[in-house]
């Protein structure tokens, strides 16, 4: 039986868990909620951080039940994030395990979302998309490591509808992307914007700079409604998403389809890869903000089964990094 | 219309829509037929299939003009959101070829099978950039693998929706990255095979090779740079 806290803090969440052999025995987390029409920046998400993590921690203590030397291991985000943040995150990680004295492991944070999604749904080789505020990549498993077949060529496809929630002024609370997928359930009216599909590639940059130049005029003229564009916009980048988890699927035979990240919860999408699976007798596995969004357990869960496979990162190798491909981590915990 | 549908079985489901196999007009004949995509607005999803119908029936002739080798078109319905084309008999994709030969071969064998094709995708891409044609969607599953009567390798590229006719370097260094990533993600030996793909592509596309392959370069180095938040 081994235990493991996890600390992620790699963007705005803050979130601490506790995992204990797949089984997740506290999950708590915060938002850093910047007002309308703001995004976050680094110096003031990391203090947010700072300022909770004491408080976080102790609730996860608490709900799990768990003392501190019944912990095993604790693991942390090395990356990929903002710098910032992960650096705060990860200074109260390895405070806790020089003060218990346990071994420390850093996760790759993409890793965490797909151990943790495989965890939950019980999917088994799935094609996974992968979609959240700063990654937007189509993986599948093959020779040990979670190899990128499709991805972002520019931004990020939560980036883009943050984004346009600000063109808006739409509220970031809980998040701009699930007041987008409020407002779009009201659209009606299909706005064409650019579609940018290159192999299983996909491109977001045209399609919001498309919406920053038209939003206001189109509202103005009354030709569209706020619901209507968000709606568009939804339908748009949605369909080049499940299009390329498609287009992967059949160029590597698959028949599961794992969402995972921030964005993997709007059911919008959900729907969409649904009704593609069904389309191609394949099964559609996707979990809900629980576990989609950042979260701790994601991080616990996936570094207990690197620590039970022999990880352990020594202690002179506990950074972090902005930079950290999904692809760059030897997938020693599954088999070939 | 009805008749000539007679007698096609599916397949294959490929990854835009569903592959049979018949006979028209007597020839041995794939139809690929891109069925109505519900996941989508009705809309979107018309306009892409008459995009990517278009897109794939220029390209396959285009490409023959540059000298590729592409299956013949038979028949184009937007009705019934069908291609008819000639069936390329005895092929089996590259991607199974290579995958094939990786696990029955020793390394150095299969090297050996393998280099002639490699050599021979790298002309083919190079042909096509040379005459400005842009594949779109270059995976070793839209490439296929035939011999002919004497014994030659002969490589015929399918799957021509995502293709447009442009003089950029950069849609071409795309283009270039799409296989690389594809091959990287798909073949175990995909470290040796690609920089063997480059080096026929620049013996043909001598153009512009030089300039496509620094786009290549810096459409690489971006994805290695990209931070990634959240
Ligand atoms: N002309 C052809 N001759 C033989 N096989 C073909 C032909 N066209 C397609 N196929 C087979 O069908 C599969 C899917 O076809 P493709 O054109 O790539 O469609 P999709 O866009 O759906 O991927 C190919 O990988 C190949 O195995
Ligand atoms: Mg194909």
């Amino acid at each position: 039986m081994v235990i493991a806290i996890g600390f992620e803090g790699s963007a705005n969440k803050l979130g601490i868990g506790i995992v204990k052999d797949g089984e997740v025995l506290s999950n708590c987390r915060r938002t850093y909620i910047t007002p309308p029409g703001e995004g976050f920046l680094p110096r003031e998400t990391a203090q947010h951080h700072r300022e909770k993590a004491l408080i976080i921690l102790q609730e996860a203590l608490d709900e799990a039940k768990v003392k501190p030397q019944d912990i095993d291991v604790v693991c942390y985000t090395k990356g990929p994030g903002m710098g910032a943040p992960l650096v705060s995150t990860s200074v109260v990680a390895l405070t806790v395990a020089q003060l218990w004295n346990k071994p420390v492991i850093g996760v790759n944070h993409c890793i965490g979302h797909i151990e943790m999604g495989r965890l939950i749904t019980g999917a088994d080789n799935p094609t996974v998309l992968y979609v959240s505020g700063g990654n937007t990549q189509v993986i599948a498993y093959s020779r040990r490591r979670y190899r990128i077949f499709g991805e972002t060529i520019d931004i990020a496809v939560g980036n883009c509808l943050d984004r346009f929630a600000r063109v808006l002024k739409l509220s970031n609370d809980p998040s701009p992307g699930y007041n987008i997928e409020q407002m779009a359930k009201n659209g009606k009216k299909l706005l064409k914007m650019p579609y940018v599909v290159k192999g299983m590639d996909v491109s977001f940059s045209g399609i919001l700079s498309f919406m920053e130049e038209r939003a206001e005029s189109l509202l103005d003229l009354g030709e569209y409604t706020a619901e209507d564009l968000c709606f568009s916009l939804q339908e748009t980048i949605f369909a080049m998403l499940v299009e390329t988890t498609e287009r992967a699927m059949a160029h590597c035979e698959s028949s599961e389809v794992l969402i995972v990240g921030g964005v993997g919860c709007n059911l919008r999408l959900q729907e969409m890869m649904g009704i593609m699976c069904k389309e191609r007798n394949a099964k559609l596995f996707a979990t809900d903000d629980r576990f989609c969004i950042d979260n701790g357990a994601m991080i616990a869960h996936a570094g207990l089964e690197m620590f039970s496979h022999g990880w352990k990162t020594l202690w002179e190798e506990t950074t972090c990094t902005q930079r950290y491909r999904t692809d760059e981590v030897e997938v020693t915990w599954r088999g070939e | 219309m009805s008749s000539a549908w007679e007698g096609f079985e599916l397949f294959k489901q490929g990854a835009e829509g569903r592959v049979y196999k018949g006979t028209y007009l007597g020839r041995p004949t794939i139809v690929k037929e891109r069925f109505k995509k519900f996941y989508r607005h009705p809309d979107l999803d018309e306009h892409l299939t008459k995009e990517r119908m278009k897109a794939e029936a220029r390209a396959i002739a285009r490409s023959k003009t540059a000298g590729v080798r592409t299956p013949c078109l038979y028949l184009v319905d937007f009705e019934s959101r069908r291609i008819f084309m000639e069936e390329i008999q005895g092929s089996i994709t590259v991607k199974k070829f290579i995958n094939d030969t990786l696990s029955d071969c020793s390394e150095e064998d299969s090297f050996r099978t393998i280099l002639p094709v490699a050599t021979e995708i790298g002309s083919i891409v190079g042909r096509l950039h040379a005459s400005n044609i842009i594949h779109g969607d270059l995976t070793t599953s839209n490439m296929l693998y035939s011999l002919s009567t004497e014994g030659q390798i002969s490589i015929t590229l399918i799957d021509f929706g995502l293709s447009h006719v442009e003089n950029s370097a950069e849609d071409k260094g795309v283009d270039l990255y799409v296989l690389e990533r594809a091959l990287l993600s798909t073949h175990s030996n995909a470290e040796k095979l690609f920089p063997l793909i480059l080096q026929s592509y620049k013996k043909v596309n001598v153009k512009d090779s030089k300039l496509v392959l620094d786009k290549f370069e810096e459409v690489r180095a971006r994805g290695r740079k990209r931070t990634m938040v959240g």
